[in-house]
């Protein structure tokens, strides 16, 4: 009786049917026609394009302070090393109305850090800044766990060999550690860029819906599905595209090392 | 010149070493794993830190703890060829041999350091693509390519298979003659030492136990570990082919072996002391022995059950007989013996 592999296989396809889906039905539901008609309402269009400049923004800043920050996290030993990973890690198990209201309490307008930020003359919260603070926000703990496990993996010898060659460490992690991270880290922003793309209730919250300004797809989505449905699918069709497509190209690009690839 | 000494506590380890290797030389230190040979090599390199050293090379002070001097590994100019090579896995042969060099001629001075160990036409080649050999090979020129003051080397063969071993070897002995700097070499190996090391230092616990050259540690070694642990003898000489398809040996200093392997020119002569009869001075020669050298014993150690005999012959030679044996036939320091072992027991390794 061979039950263990037909379990396995049941279990397989059961996970991909559900999970497959409702991404299938946005599709079904949505000619190519309908997807050109959405791109071209204003709405639709101001909305994709504030997603796409906002999370390339974020994800900027999370690669410019995480690729050095986790580098630091995998090569030392510190006191209080679990507890600062541990508070990086925090924001993926945090619910996004709670971050929200968390960026309000912090870097809101009556926040802790409200008035420095008010006297140096940003402005957050309404703002499109807010969104690029709560996309990072939500973001950036993909993206850290990701490089750490990658910076952590590679052979702590060849930075000695580095260093031995007459390569000091900074030169050293920009000639030779980040290179052989490359794909844990590519895979990692890909895991972050995900996740800021489809953010949605930090953005709402902290920065609010407003066209042009703070209202990303997800939101533009949301505001329009009570009443026109069909505009809504076509801009979550949009979305589902330009995700699947970006995932693909850094698949493609890695030549499969990256996302559960091949074993390097 | 390298000088160097350490003295510090790693994990169980209590390692206390000093050391001295002139210009053009190779010191190889051999040791059990665990020994501390690798921390040796950290320490001159800069990339272990003891807590009281002093590192000299190169005609300058790299390290010295009372004085608060610690230069860093990038300012100490070490060749350092690591265990598993430690290639740049993004980078081309030629780029891992370029990594330390700057100016526009990067390629052409990598390449020709390339060309040198035969390894040109692989200049383009990924490390994953390349064998262990060529690997290893990859990684010397890059060693070389700074221009080290020191050259130090971490088990240099052990990643390799056994079939390529051999011709590393000689391949890295032509190297070592031909570098004119301190270089200083760990293995576990102690026919390995043997062959690479102009002098052998046997380490064991973090301590060096005896140095001096292959022979003499294999001939009078100071205490049982060091006795255990060199195995063979090694002697020098000239080999030449003879008509029945034997190598016969002159060695140096005088008298000569005979061996089943091929050879011809310089070669290290290997026999484990155990394959070595001895009989007193002066019989006749008999039996199916036909190596045979007059010797006079120098020291009488015993290891476990058996005997192992420091000769003076015109190279140190030792036996190991067992206790029986050696009270049968009297020997102690000053017994004048014949040495006797079979051409089949003898090893040749070319120079």
């Amino acid at each position: 009786m061979r039950w263990f592999p037909v379990a396995l296989t049941a279990s397989l396809a059961l996970a991909l049917t559900f999970l497959t889906l409702p991404v299938v039905a946005i599709f079904i539901n949505s000619s190519p026609g309908d997807l050109l008609d959405s791109l071209g309402d204003p709405v639709a269009r101001d909305a994709l394009w504030l997603s796409l400049r906002c999370t390339a923004a974020a994800l900027a800043i999370i690669v410019a302070v995480g690729t050095p920050a986790a580098y630091l996290l995998a090569t030392r030993a510190f006191r209080g090393k679990a507890l600062a990973v541990t508070l990086i890690e925090l924001p993926l198990v945090l619910p996004p109305a709670v971050a929200g209201i968390a960026l309000l309490a912090s870097v809101g307008p009556s926040g802790l850090l409200g008035g420095a930020i008010d006297a140096a003359g940003i402005q957050l919260s309404l703002a499109t800044a807010g969104v690029v603070v709560a996309l990072t926000f939500v973001a950036s703990p993909f993206y850290v766990r990701q490089a750490m496990a990658a910076f952590v993996s590679v052979d702590r010898t060849l930075l000695d060999a580095s260093r031995t060659l007459g390569v000091s460490e900074a030169r050293g992690f920009a000639r030779v550690m980040i290179p052989t991270a490359m794909p844990g880290l590519v895979a990692g922003g890909a895991l972050a860029l995900g996740r800021a793309l489809g953010e949605f209730g930090a953005t709402l919250m902290f920065a609010g819906s407003f066209r042009g300004i703070t209202q990303t797809a997800p939101l533009a989505i949301y505001d329009t599905y009570a009443t026109d449905f069909d505009s809504a699918l076509a801009l979550s069709a949009v979305l589902v595209a330009v995700s699947g497509a970006i995932l693909l190209s850094v698949k493609l690009v890695h030549g499969g090392e990256v996302l559960g690839g091949a074993p390097r | 010149m390298l000088r160097a000494e350490a003295r510090t506590r790693l994990g169980t380890l209590e390692l206390d070493v000093a050391l001295e290797v002139g210009a053009g030389e190779c010191l190889a230190l051999a040791g059990p794993s665990g020994a501390g040979k690798t921390s040796v090599l950290r320490t001159v390199a800069g990339l272990l830190r003891p807590e009281h050293g002093r590192v000299e090379a190169d005609g300058e002070l790299w390290l010295d703890t009372e004085r608060g001097v610690d230069l860093p590994p990038e300012r100490r100019r070490c060749g350092y060829l690591f265990q598993e090579y430690a290639l740049f896995g993004h980078l081309s042969a030629w780029q891992n041999v370029a990594y330390p060099l700057r100016g526009t001629d990067r390629r052409q001075r990598a390449v020709a350091l390339l060309e040198r160990f035969g390894m040109a036409e692989l200049a383009d080649s990924r490390p994953r693509t390349l064998s262990g050999g060529e690997r290893q090979r990859v990684a010397l020129a890059r060693a070389l390519a700074r221009e080290p003051g020191v050259l130090l080397l971490d088990e240099p063969l052990a990643a390799l298979d056994a079939r390529t071993r051999a011709s590393a070897a000689r391949e890295l002995g032509a190297v070592l003659r031909e570098v004119e700097v301190p270089a200083l070499l760990v293995t576990h190996d102690f026919s390995e030492a043997a062959q690479l090391g102009d002098r052998v230092g046997v380490i064991d616990a973090g301590r060096v136990v005896q140095e001096g050259t292959p022979s003499e540690l294999a001939a009078a070694p100071r205490s049982a570990f060091v006795a255990d642990f060199t195995g063979a003898v090694v002697l020098t000489g000239t080999a030449h082919g003879a008509p029945d398809g034997l190598t016969v040996v002159e060695l140096d200093g005088g008298g000569r072996v005979t061996s089943t392997d091929a050879a011809a020119g310089p070669v290290a002569v290997s026999v484990y002391p155990w394959e070595i009869a001895i009989e007193p001075a002066g019989e006749a020669p008999h039996g199916s022995s036909q190596n045979r050298l007059a010797a006079e014993v120098l020291s009488v150690t015993t290891v476990g059950n058996r005997v192992r005999l420091g000769l003076a012959a015109p190279q140190p030679l030792a036996a190991e007989v067992t206790s029986t044996a050696a009270e049968a036939l009297g020997l102690r320091a000053g017994t004048r013996v014949t040495a006797s072992w079979k051409a089949a027991a003898t090893r040749l390794v070319a120079l």
